[in-house]
């Protein structure tokens, strides 16, 4: 068993404003996701480990940072539960447990490559600062 | 009057296809409630209009309960829709003109349902018992 | 003022051991109005009754209280008695003082006093009842089917045969349905055509029976018994009881590429078609949009090949008028649409179709007699993917998809894959699942067949993207179990899309005031208990249009509401529950909130004139309640704002009189 997280889980679920508990489990998001093989935990497994409340392995994840927020998950999912905004949760959770931002102006230009759209680069700088 | 002899006045209003139905089922099963609840049978909980509930606290009634169809189950199909809505808003009119939300219930009982029909009355005649005469909707004309 | 008799029961000891009789019946003697009572063992006895009968003639009574038992015990018995003694029925009322008090209670004196009670408040609501009579309406013995499809063949059929005249109003220009554009029937694979069409030929032969096809239901008044519905029968430009149906016109006409509907446009049609070859009936019908001849008057080819003369261009809308005692609906149900599904590339290739496209495409009679090609290359598919719940249980977006299970795809899925498994023993299969739902007889066995003989394979996930990508489709998917991202290159990816009832639904319900839910499924009137009936008296449902059904379920449901649709018709009259709402036209301001409420539709208004008091006359909107269709539950009396509507046998005076006497 994992440790209580009822506090934590109330705060990501508050914060994303998800419900969990709406998943019927069919994995289109998981279908969908861009970023599945970069994954350790993948976007259903994401929204079943907060509606579990096993949420110290997602903190510890570097899935959370593989998550491209695309949002294509938020769109195709049939029942609305909306994973990339849990993810987003977790991710801000983790930040502000840090104390820290994830991400400073200064990391910008190394990151920068080819292969990675700017947009990207952007989006990542604005979701990791606090 | 004995104040220790109080015995609250309490009208139930039962549609005749579920909630009444399931006062009979009690009265087979022998299930035992106040002999303080006197049922009025109407063909749907929404044959029940606000101003009988008013009549009857006017005239010393101490509590007031209504008894439907589940929610979906309405011989009518929609009749209890209607009456969850009209008493929602005329409980707390009367909350507002000083009638304890106590004195009012609404209770969904089904034909099955002989157990929950006795256990709602013995628990709403308890608790009307417990906040004694109502005195407050009593038409002083009717006062002898 | 009533001249009322009261009747007290012992029913044995179930009543007097806990309730002095005695007391009861002496203490009611001076309620107001009563001039008899009296106490007896039994009272629902013959010497009992004999004893009411007795002082109904010795006393004179205008109205008897029975305490006795549950109203819902003897009420009928009671009221019998009554009309024996010649008073009317329902000057009885019944003061439950057995389920109500004496079983329910242990002490004499509270029980005694309870009972005292009961009576008085049942004294207090006879005296202010009145005679009633039931109202009674002839009955139409004819009954109108809407929608020709297996639904709607087997309810015909069976009223048919009960000896009922029948019709059948259909839409399009054959019937059949759905049903006929199906390849093979789950579980049992019978050819969906083998077993539809003999019952399609059993209709149109049956004496019955009459077929108004390529018609709609335009207008429909009355009430049940009493139907008065508008037909409007389109012109097809073909006279139907001379065509033969020989096809001549159908190979000569030169309009060659119109979509095919029956085909869900895989392949073309002429501009006169025959929708299929055992279309029922098998009638030529010009399509007048394509129509060279009908647009500009230039062409004719038809009308000069048919040898039967049956063309004719001038042909106009035909209105029909028919009376009905009873109409079921039987509209059937439609795929969705696939246009906001992006992410499964519908709209960008032909190669991604629906399972009712794929039915068409393994049909002997599609557009590719039965042999399974590509749409867009006509190649032989190595593999497919077939993805389920498109549009089903999607709570997201109402737009989108349906929140409801479509029910029947599992096993059309598993039917199709299976197929293809079996004849092309080649074709890698694979079925995206978030559930199978397979409840039936012989189904799990079914689709366990498909997985084990068949070696169709199951994945639990679902399709998330399909790219059109040179001649192949890429499906990236997830496989829950496996946790991993499949990328699949198939050749035909298969959309089992959500089924939705027909838009001609909606407009249906509202002619007639048949109540339906928020997915535009037409609502039974019980559940449970009365699945075939809408609660509107008179309007029964059959098929998919009360919920997504499959074709056994619907034949079965179809002759369920047969079965209520002759009970209705074998009757000569229909005697009304005389317990019903009536306005009292003086106070009505005809404010349509009655109506509003009622969930039968048993309100309208009618312009009446009235006397004003200044002598002058004036035109007045009151309300009306038609006694054959109100049910009595009172909804409209409450919500009279001006205190017009009251409920016989229930009347506001009535209860309130009960509620004082409980109150004094």
């Amino acid at each position: 068993m994992h440790k209580d997280n009822t506090k934590l889980t109330e705060e990501i679920i508050r914060a994303s404003g998800v419900n969990p508990k709406k998943c019927m489990k069919c994995g289109k998001c998981s279908a969908t996701c861009p970023a599945y093989d970069e994954m350790e935990y993948h976007p259903h497994q994401f929204v079943y480990m907060v509606e579990s409340g096993d949420i110290e392995p997602l903190m510890n994840s570097k899935s959370l940072y593989m998550c491209l927020s695309c949002f294509a998950c938020i769109d195709r999912c049939p029942r609305g539960v909306e994973p990339a905004k849990l993810v987003e949760a977790v991710r801000l959770s983790v930040i502000r447990q840090q104390g820290k931002n994830h991400m400073t102006a200064d990391d910008v230009p190394a990151k920068l490559s080819e292969d990675l759209p700017q947009q990207a680069i952007v989006s990542a700088f604005r979701k990791y600062t606090k | 009057m004995q104040v220790n002899e109080y015995k609250p006045l309490i009208v139930a209003f039962c549609c005749n296809w579920c909630s009444y139905a399931g006062a009979d089922l009690a009265g087979n099963n022998r299930l035992n409630y106040p002999a303080d609840v006197k049922i009025i049978r109407v063909p749907c909980s929404c044959r029940v209009n606000p101003m009988f509930i008013l009549r009857a606290f006017q005239r010393g009634a101490d509590g007031v309960i209504i008894c439907g169809c589940h929610p979906g189950d309405c011989h009518y199909t929609s009749g209890n829709y209607y009456t969850r809505r009209r008493m929602a808003l005329l409980f707390s009119m009367l909350d507002y003109l000083g009638i304890e939300r106590e004195r009012t219930r609404l209770e969904w009982v089904s034909a099955a349902e002989g157990a929950k029909f006795a256990a709602t009355m013995n628990d709403f005649a308890e608790k009307v018992a417990a906040l004694g005469e109502n005195k407050r909707l009593e038409d002083l004309r009717c006062k002898k | 003022m009533q001249r009322i008799g009261v009747f007290v029961c012992w029913c044995g000891s179930n009543i007097a051991g806990t309730v002095d009789v005695h007391a009861v019946a002496e203490a009611l003697k001076n309620e107001p109005g009563v001039v008899f009572s009296t106490d007896y063992q039994y009272m629902c006895s013959q010497a009992g009754q004999d004893i009411i009968k007795n002082a109904v003639k010795e006393h004179n009574l205008t109205g008897i209280v029975v305490c006795s038992c549950s109203p819902r015990m003897h009420e009928a018995t009671f009221r019998k008695t009554a009309a024996a003694a010649g008073l009317n029925p329902y000057m009885v009322e019944i003061a439950n003082i057995r389920e109500q008090c004496s079983w329910v209670h242990k002490n004499m004196q509270t029980g005694t006093e309870k009972a005292i009670i009961l009576g008085k408040a049942a004294v207090a609501k006879v005296n202010l009842n009145t005679p009633l009579t039931p109202g009674e309406s002839p009955v139409t013995k004819r009954a109108l089917v809407i929608g020709g499809g297996i639904a709607g063949i087997q309810t015909a059929l069976d009223i048919a045969d009960a000896g009922f005249p029948v019709d059948i109003v259909e839409a399009k220009p054959t019937i059949g349905g759905k049903m006929a554009q199906l390849d093979k029937t789950f579980p049992t694979l019978d050819c969906a055509a083998c077993i539809l069409t003999p019952k399609m030929v059993d209709v149109a032969q049956n004496e019955n029976i009459r077929i108004f096809s390529y018609s709609e239901v335009q207008e429909i008044k009355g009430f049940v018994g009493n139907f008065d519905v508008t037909i409007k029968k389109k012109a097809r430009f073909v006279k139907e009881e001379i065509c033969t149906g020989c096809g001549a016109c159908v190979e000569k006409c030169p309009m060659k590429k119109i979509p095919n509907e029956f085909n869900l446009g895989m392949d073309n049609r002429r501009a006169i078609y025959i929708p299929f070859a055992q279309a029922v009936p098998k009638v030529a019908t010009i399509d007048p949009n394509a129509c060279n001849m009908l647009k500009n008057g230039k062409c004719g080819v038809c009308s000069k090949v048919c040898t039967a003369g049956a063309i004719d261009y001038t042909q106009k809308d035909e209105i029909i008028s028919e009376k009905y005692g009873a109409v079921v609906v039987a509209t059937g149900f439609n795929p969705i649409s696939m246009d906001k599904f992006d992410e499964f590339a519908y709209n960008q290739s032909k190669d991604v179709i629906t399972s009712l496209e794929f039915e068409r495409l393994t049909n002997a009679a599609g557009p590719t007699a039965g042999k399974l090609l590509r749409p867009s290359d006509l190649e032989h598919p190595h593999t497919i993917v077939f993805v389920q719940c498109v549009g089903s249980r999607c709570a997201a977006c109402a737009e989108k998809g349906k929140e409801y299970c479509s029910k029947i795809c599992c096993m059309y899925t598993a039917k199709h894959a299976m197929l293809v498994r079996d004849k092309y023993p080649d074709t890698e299969v694979y079925v995206f699942y978030i559930d199978v739902r397979t409840p039936g007889k012989n189904f799990d066995e079914f689709y366990r067949r498909a997985v084990e003989e068949y070696g169709v394979k199951y994945i639990k996930g679902m399709v998330g993207k399909v790219t059109p990508e040179g001649n192949k489709l890429k499906v990236q998917a997830s496989d829950l179990i496996a946790n991993k991202q499949l990328h699949i290159d198939a050749d035909l990816v298969v959309l089992a899309a959500a089924i939705e009832p027909d838009k001609s639904a909606r407009s249906l319900a509202t002619m007639l005031t048949a109540s339906m839910d928020t997915n535009d499924f037409f609502t039974e009137a019980h559940p449970k208990l009365r699945p075939v009936e809408s609660p509107t008296a008179g309007v029964f449902l059959s098929g998919a249009c009360q919920g997504p059904k499959d074709i056994p379920e619907t034949v079965s449901q179809a002759s369920a509401a047969a079965s209520k649709v002759i009970g209705l018709l074998c009757k000569d009259k229909l005697t009304g529950n005389p317990c019903i709402a009536s306005a009292n036209e003086l106070m009505c301001n005809g404010c349509s909130t009655c109506a509003n409420v009622c969930p039968y539709g048993a309100i309208t208004y009618e312009d009446k004139e009235f006397m004003m008091p200044d002598r002058t006359k004036a035109l007045r909107r009151v309300a009306q309640v038609n006694p054959a269709v109100c049910q009595g539950c009172g909804a409209c009396t409450v919500a009279c704002m001006s205190g017009a509507m009251d409920l016989r046998g229930f009347m506001g005076s009535q209860i309130i009189a009960e509620v004082d006497a409980i109150c004094k």
